[in-house]
């Protein structure tokens, strides 16, 4: 009775899942496969401050049509706000410009926009060569800028070599005291882009900065890229501030230029400005749905596309951990083999994500390792339990701390990412790992961590496919598919692949 | 690989996934759990239902007790100190004599009355206990082992294992310590498990470490054909755990008393399967018929002669 209705739910989820998946895949023609190379991109800008009770002003640059992308389609959220959209006389920037009459506590604002690569507009023929407002360099900074011009003069060409020189010196670890009195102690990239147009602008050549993003597949914290454009008389041409040459990536899209800060608040406190990019799966989506010549505007009302950008992409993540729990169900109860806590290894593989399967590995053994020798040395002070775990906890964050702390003084960058596994599970680990090695011998503690980490690192290796992503993001209901299989796992009364070898002596010398 | 399963799957060896799935989770119903997993509960239960259990001579419940719990021992110098809830042998303490202020542990060390003290309030916290609850300590008499295990045994207590599927003995082992076990009778540890023929108990060959054995791996003496004194008592008390609990399956620990006889140890709702390698025998079969013939059977006597009946050996 129990086996016909498990098999009656089993049937029930498959079929409903498949015809899901059918009808979206096969009739409505979406994307199976992740798209490769995307041209659509989704981008938002989030504005947070806190307003102090009093008439408040907060602007922000927003991107506009350039040469090699176009704004299809923006909006602003701004519950309350009065709106405007300014031309800056500087530079010719493009401005949101919010204001309320009185506004208190924590508040947030949006200009979210979808950006096209477009390489068919005609560069807009720029006027007169502009007046770049650049940093206007007195007295002992003057005299440091125009030797500097000079000497860059002497030994370049063309404008290319010129810019390549000056860019070339700027990034010296110990530029000349010229370049050390403009720059500043510990000068940043956008500080030292800053300096060069205006040194290049005292020499005459039109240069300004450049502040942009990089279109990726998917970043919720996409960091400001400044770079240098220069006058070359007919274009203004970019230049790779690190390298100095004429090239930049091709998803390289500006946001505004200048370099004053992308938000600006008056009658307020504490101004942050988040930027987060996705690619843009819905286009094709859309676009498959025109050409079916068909409209659901209910499969898509309440589609994950739905969500803001932010969201879609923490989904992007929380759809894969089903994927890892049906293989851990797969691991422990099909081959039998040991972990530490059933969910542990699909978290430490979602911290493979950000660390990379061997730097992962590496970070996650030693921690164990470190925390584990500690451990043992506090088990000799017999604590009691809660404080127990507390100090294993505080011990476990210090040693991340100071981990991040050695491998970014060897300039191993990836050490960083040490900060990114879930310390409470690690303390967890590292506490049952003990246990089981106290009571049960070294051999059954080391056989489970290993088996936890085999199956954190196949979860890794299948969850990190792009077409699993893509698959479960676009298609979820085959999780439904996923949840059938969980349940007949969940009634497999066979032996564990393990287990065989466990029962062997049965067999053996049976009499 | 598919050989050995279908080998495996033909003497009807119990796997965990079906023990867990047809048996525990079919028969033991989670709210009765909690009887099993404290062993003062169990006690106090077998207590009652008159069945001999080692006697209980104190509790402590709470820290501020321990001013009293030295009044308690007033006048004893043999005793066991437990956790309630403790697992795998774990936190127990034997106390074997006095020599002066200090108390002998069976290990062969001398403990004060302070570091007796500690060790109680560890077990309170719950350094013992599965999950780390709060817990008790248990005082109760210490068990004189009847010399039958003495030659197969290295320090320590053996017991005697029963799987009781419905009230029904279906299999049995004796765990023998050893070096490796530390003392005790745990097979995970390093015990030795010898099988145990259920019609005349008498002992089969062992399971050490997943291999088998047929002499104590420390003592080196023979662990087949030891006959288990009052094999039938035994059984009788087994199959009257499954009123005392209600659990379908369990694993009964039972000890052989000196001079007090067979008592039980303690209960487990979820027993191991290593009992299969130690009688050279798959669970299944006898498992399977007593599902069918469970209608049969009303009191614990039918029980017992129905597993001596059937589950003997030499029928195998």
């Amino acid at each position: 009775m129990n086996k016909f209705q498990l098999y009656l739910l089993t049937l029930g989820l498959t079929i409903a899942g498949l015809t899901l998946f059918g009808y979206k895949a096969f009739l409505l023609k979406f994307p199976l496969t992740p798209e490769t190379h995307s041209r659509v991109w989704n981008v938002e800008a989030r504005v947070t401050f806190v307003g102090r009770n009093d008439p408040i002003k907060v602007s922000l640059h927003v991107p506009d049509n350039s040469r090699w992308f176009a704004i299809v389609d923006e909006n602003f959220i701004s519950r309350g706000y009065g709106l405007a959209t300014i031309k800056t006389r500087h530079y010719g920037n493009r401005k949101a410009v919010w204001s309320k009459r009185k506004a208190t506590g924590r508040q947030s604002l949006f200009y979210r926009c979808v950006v096209r690569r477009s390489r068919l507009a005609e560069p807009p023929a720029p006027p007169s060569p502009p007046e770049a407002e650049y940093p206007i360099f007195e007295g002992a900074y003057l005299a440091a800028a125009e030797s500097v011009i000079a000497q860059i003069r002497e030994q370049s060409a063309d404008m290319d070599s010129l810019v390549a020189e000056l860019m070339n010196r700027l990034n010296k670890s110990q530029p000349d005291e010229n370049l050390t009195l403009l720059l500043g102690k510990e000068p940043s990239l956008l500080k030292k882009v800053e300096i060069a147009s205006g040194i290049l602008a005292h020499g005459g050549v039109p240069a300004r900065v450049v502040q942009g993003i990089r279109l990726e597949e998917q970043n919720r914290n996409a960091p400001l890229i400044p770079w240098l454009e220069v006058y070359d008389g007919k274009l203004w041409r970019s230049y790779d501030p690190v390298s100095g040459q004429g090239d930049i990536p091709d998803n390289y899209m500006p946001w505004w230029r200048g370099p004053s800060p992308m938000g600006h608040i008056r009658g307020g406190d504490k101004l942050q400005t988040e930027l987060a990019i996705g690619a843009n799966q819905e286009a094709a989506i859309n676009a498959a749905l025109e050409r079916a010549g068909l409209a659901n505007p209910l499969l898509m009302t309440f589609s994950l596309f739905s969500l803001p950008i932010r969201t879609q992409a923490v989904y992007r993540v929380l759809l894969l951990v089903p994927v890892g729990a049906f293989l851990l169900a797969v691991f422990r109860n099909v081959i039998g083999v040991k972990t530490f806590g059933t969910f542990m290894p699909i978290l430490i593989a979602l911290a493979f994500r950000e660390t990379e399967l061997l730097w992962g590995i590496a970070l996650f053994s030693s921690l164990v390792g470190l925390g584990l020798a500690i451990r043992f040395q506090l088990e000799r002070l017999k604590l009691l339990l809660v404080p127990r775990l507390a100090s294993v906890l505080i011990v476990v964050v210090l040693l991340m701390a100071g981990l991040s702390v050695l491998t970014h003084k060897l300039g191993l960058e990836r050490g960083l990412s040490v900060a990114l596994f879930p310390m409470v599970i690690l303390t967890m680990t590292i506490e049952r790992m003990s246990i089981v090695w106290e009571e049960q011998g070294s051999k059954e503690g080391l056989q489970q961590a290993l088996g936890s980490l085999l199956v954190a690192a196949c979860a890794y290796l299948i969850i990190t496919v792009s077409y699993v992503e893509h698959l479960v993001f676009v298609f979820p209901e085959l999780l439904l598919l996923l949840l059938a299989g969980t349940l007949l796992l969940g009634r497999y009364t066979g032996y564990r692949l393990l287990e065989l070898s466990r029962f062997r002596a049965l067999i053996k010398k049976n009499p | 690989m598919f050989r050995l399963a279908k080998q495996l799957c033909g003497i009807g060896a119990l796997g965990l996934n079906r023990r867990n799935a047809d048996y525990t989770l079919k028969y033991n119903q989670r709210r009765l759990y909690p009887l099993v997993d404290d062993k003062l509960r169990t006690k106090q239960l077998a207590e009652e239902a008159g069945m001999a259990v080692p006697e209980l001579y104190g509790v402590v419940e709470a820290a501020h007790q321990i001013r009293h719990w030295s009044d308690l021992l007033k006048g004893r110098s043999d005793f066991v100190v437990k956790p309630s809830r403790g697992s795998g042998g774990e936190g127990i303490l034997v106390i074997s004599g006095r020599l002066k202020d200090m108390y002998r542990v069976t290990n062969g060390e001398l403990a004060s009355q302070s570091e007796l003290d500690y060790h109680v309030l560890n077990i309170l916290s719950g350094i013992y206990s599965l999950g780390g609850l709060s817990d008790r300590a248990l005082v109760e008499y210490r068990v004189q082992c009847d010399p039958v295990f003495d030659s197969v045994t290295y320090h320590g207590v053996p017991d005697i294992r029963i799987v009781v599927f419905l009230g029904v003995p279906v299999m049995a082992m004796v765990r023998l310590p050893t070096r490796m076990s530390r003392g005790k009778a745990n097979l995970h540890q390093g015990a030795v498990g010898a099988g145990i023929d259920m019609a005349k108990g008498t002992t089969l060959t062992g399971v050490w470490k997943n291999n088998i054995v047929t002499e104590h791996p420390d003592t080196g003496m023979r662990l087949t054909h030891l006959k288990v004194p009052k094999w039938e008592h035994l059984l009788q008390l087994a199959s009257r755990c499954y009123e005392l609990t209600g659990l379908g399956y369990q694993g009964v620990d039972l000890v052989l008393d000196r001079d007090r006889g067979p008592l039980i140890l303690e209960l487990n709702a979820r027993p191991g399967l290593n009992i299969q390698i130690a009688n050279h025998a798959g669970l299944l079969p006898r498992l399977e018929v007593v599902e069918q013939l469970r209608e049969r059977l009303h009191s614990a006597e039918d029980r017992v002669a129905f597993s001596q009946q059937r589950f003997s050996a030499v029928n195998q």
